[in-house]
């Protein structure tokens, strides 16, 4: 156990520094200096600006950066911003806690629906039910994540519920711990929903289909033969297994809900990572989007990783590998 | 000598499935046929939007009215500019397609060498191409489209082609790897190598097309992968640069309204997820009548 939670740690810093890696090539193979935009300035004169590159080390051989950006980047030193001139750290402070609020909302929310109806539908295969549903599933699916949410927008505008924002902006400081709060959650309910829809469309899909091939198993047969009830069959024993794949599923999901963020923020206006990340290619604050893309990644990295331990914490067969 | 390596040459020779015999499965089936029927559809109105639009995309109707809704005339109303919406989609499918097809074909290619030569190569070489393969795929692939558009600046089509298809291979070549490695070492690669083929011949022509089946799958989910992504990316409006209108621009213009006229967001954007949900159809049928009967592992 203690061996594979050391491998998969070792693979998880292997793949951040290849990321990490990857952008420092990519900002180094964009056309033109790298921090043209703080060079450009008509007014700096030619001794401003190179004081600006030897500043950020950018008169150095590019072995030297690429020493110095990873030292930087694995001490959390992602610079300043150019447009907010506060460090990039600081940003990302305000920036993450509201994308986690959101995604990790969205998770439960969007597991619980998604194996409660998969699971419905996997014990009643063929049925009516499970036909209606499940074709609704694949069409949402289906459904582009950022129309899904402006469609979302599209009906609720006018009603109680924000359709924009992480909070009332009129709402002052001052308000009362409690009120503050439920602002915030009453602004989450709908791109945390949109987001969960879709979660949840693509979990029951996967549940269904993981207790479909476990329903035949001779050890259910053998339980159904001893007069267990179907009911306690399929929720007792057949659930308890059919819920491997789900968490493998739930640790791959990261990089596609982390895009899916991007959108339903985005559209949203909910002032997390995927705004943040949509405003600064906008401002071409790169310092801003690049850490965004490191974090991301790191999450990713972790999201499979973890997936692998709890795989492994579940089924004893696995922990031999 | 020679008319051993002739039988292992031809390319359909150990495949266990024939092009008539998928064909016949997949006919059989309502629902890929609406599935093909729709997306020859899209594809024929992509092709001939010129002679089929009803009105200039670009050209606004009449300066004075803006924005109306649907009606008799303009069956999917106009935008604020009071151009046809109709119209707009119509071209727009044009770009959206064009651009989705041919991104997929560079990743493919991309994702076909790359995966090759991992898996026949194995050992290091394979470890760390695969290394690399990993860390792409955890970048969220949005992100990595944003950051790459913040580096440089607004895309052209063909930079969006390029962009695109650059950062959607990697899922491709860990395919191809191991189709690869799973037929490098089987009886008709093994026989090419010992009658003196050389190790690039051995791949190109003997294991190759032996693991290119699953790509079939994957370069169709492909396409209704990155026609949401090319959308989306427009959507934010990083995608294609402006006076060109793609489904993604269309559905941005109607956010920008989304209080006033729904029909600008609704009719792009129903475009755009019938297209995605008609080729993930294809892709998931593709996959059953494939599935299988792929090359088992050795």
């Amino acid at each position: 156990m203690a061996s594979i939670v050391l491998k998969r740690v070792a693979q998880g810093l292997l793949i951040v520094w290849l990321t990490t890696t990857i952008t420092f090539f990519l900002i180094h193979a964009a056309p033109g200096e790298p921090f043209a935009s703080l060079l450009e300035d008509p007014r700096l004169t030619d001794e401003m600006r190179a004081a600006t590159r030897a500043r950020y080390g950018l008169d150095r051989p590019v072995t030297e950066q690429y020493v110095r950006y990873l030292r930087a980047v694995s001490t959390g030193d992602f610079g300043d911003s150019f447009i907010h001139h506060r460090p990039v750290v600081a940003i990302l402070g305000d920036a993450v806690p509201r994308t986690m609020l959101l995604m990790a909302t969205a998770l439960v929310i969007g597991f619980a629906a998604g194996i409660a109806l998969g699971a419905l539908q996997g014990a009643r295969a063929g049925s009516w039910f499970d036909r209606l549903t499940g074709s609704t599933a694949v069409l949402l699916a289906a459904l582009p994540d950022f129309w899904l949410a402006l469609l979302v927008v599209m009906l609720f505008a006018g009603t109680w519920l924000p359709v924009s924002g992480f909070s009332t902006p009129t709402l002052p400081a001052s308000a009362p711990m409690m009120t503050r709060t439920l602002d915030v959650l009453r602004h989450l309910i709908l791109p945390a929903g949109t987001l969960a829809l879709l979660i949840a469309a693509m979990v029951s899909r996967f549940q269904r289909a993981a207790l479909i091939d476990i329903l035949p198993s001779a050890w259910l047969r053998t339980a159904r033969a001893k007069g267990v009830a179907t009911r306690s069959v399929v929720f007792r024993h057949a659930l308890r297994n059919a819920f491997l794949p789900i968490i493998t599923l739930g640790g791959l999901a990261v990089p596609a809900l982390l895009g899916g963020a991007v959108f339903v923020e985005a559209t949203f206006n909910w002032q997390g990572m995927g705004s943040l990340a949509v405003q600064a290619v906008g401002d071409h604050d790169y310092p801003v989007v690049l850490a965004v893309v490191l974090l991301s990644s790191a999450f990713v990295v972790l999201g499979a990783a973890l997936a692998d331990v709890a795989q492994a914490a579940a089924d004893p067969r696995q922990r031999r590998a | 000598m020679p008319a051993l390596v002739a039988l292992g040459d031809s390319p359909l020779a150990g495949r266990s499935w024939s092009a008539g015999r998928l064909a016949s499965s997949l006919t059989r089936d309502p629902l890929f046929a609406a599935a093909a029927c729709t997306l020859l559809l899209v594809a024929l109105a992509a092709l001939f939007a010129p002679w089929l639009a009803p009105f200039d995309p670009d050209r606004p109707i009449d300066m004075a009215a803006r924005a109306q809704p649907p009606s008799a005339q303009h069956w999917f109303g106009t935008d604020t500019l009071n151009r046809d919406l109709l119209s707009r989609i119509l071209f727009g499918a044009r770009i959206s397609l064009a651009v989705s097809l041919l991104s997929v074909a560079v990743a493919m290619l991309m994702g076909t060498a790359w995966g090759a030569i991992a898996g026949y190569a194995g050992g290091w070489i394979d470890a760390l191409l695969m290394r690399v393969v990993d860390a792409g795929l955890a970048i969220p692939r949005i992100l990595l489209l944003l950051s790459i558009v913040s580096l440089w600046g607004t895309l052209t089509m063909p930079a969006i082609i390029v962009v695109l298809g650059f950062t959607g291979w990697f899922g491709a070549s860990r395919l191809v790897r191991d189709g690869v490695r799973a037929s490098k070492e089987r009886d008709y690669a093994v026989a090419a190598r010992a009658s003196g083929a050389t190790p690039f011949r051995v791949l190109v022509r003997h294991v190759l097309p032996h693991a290119l089946t699953p790509m079939l799958v994957a370069a169709t989910l492909g396409v209704g992968h990155v026609v949401v992504i090319e959308a989306g990316l427009s959507f934010l409006g990083y995608g294609v640069a402006p006076p060109a209108a793609t489904w993604g621009t269309l559905i941005r213009d109607g956010r920008e309204n989304v209080a006033t006229a729904w029909w600008l967001s609704v009719f792009p954007g129903l475009a755009l997820a019938i297209t995605v949900l008609a080729i993930n159809v294809l892709g998931d049928r593709l996959r059953t009548a494939l599935g299988g009967r792929q090359l088992p592992a050795p």
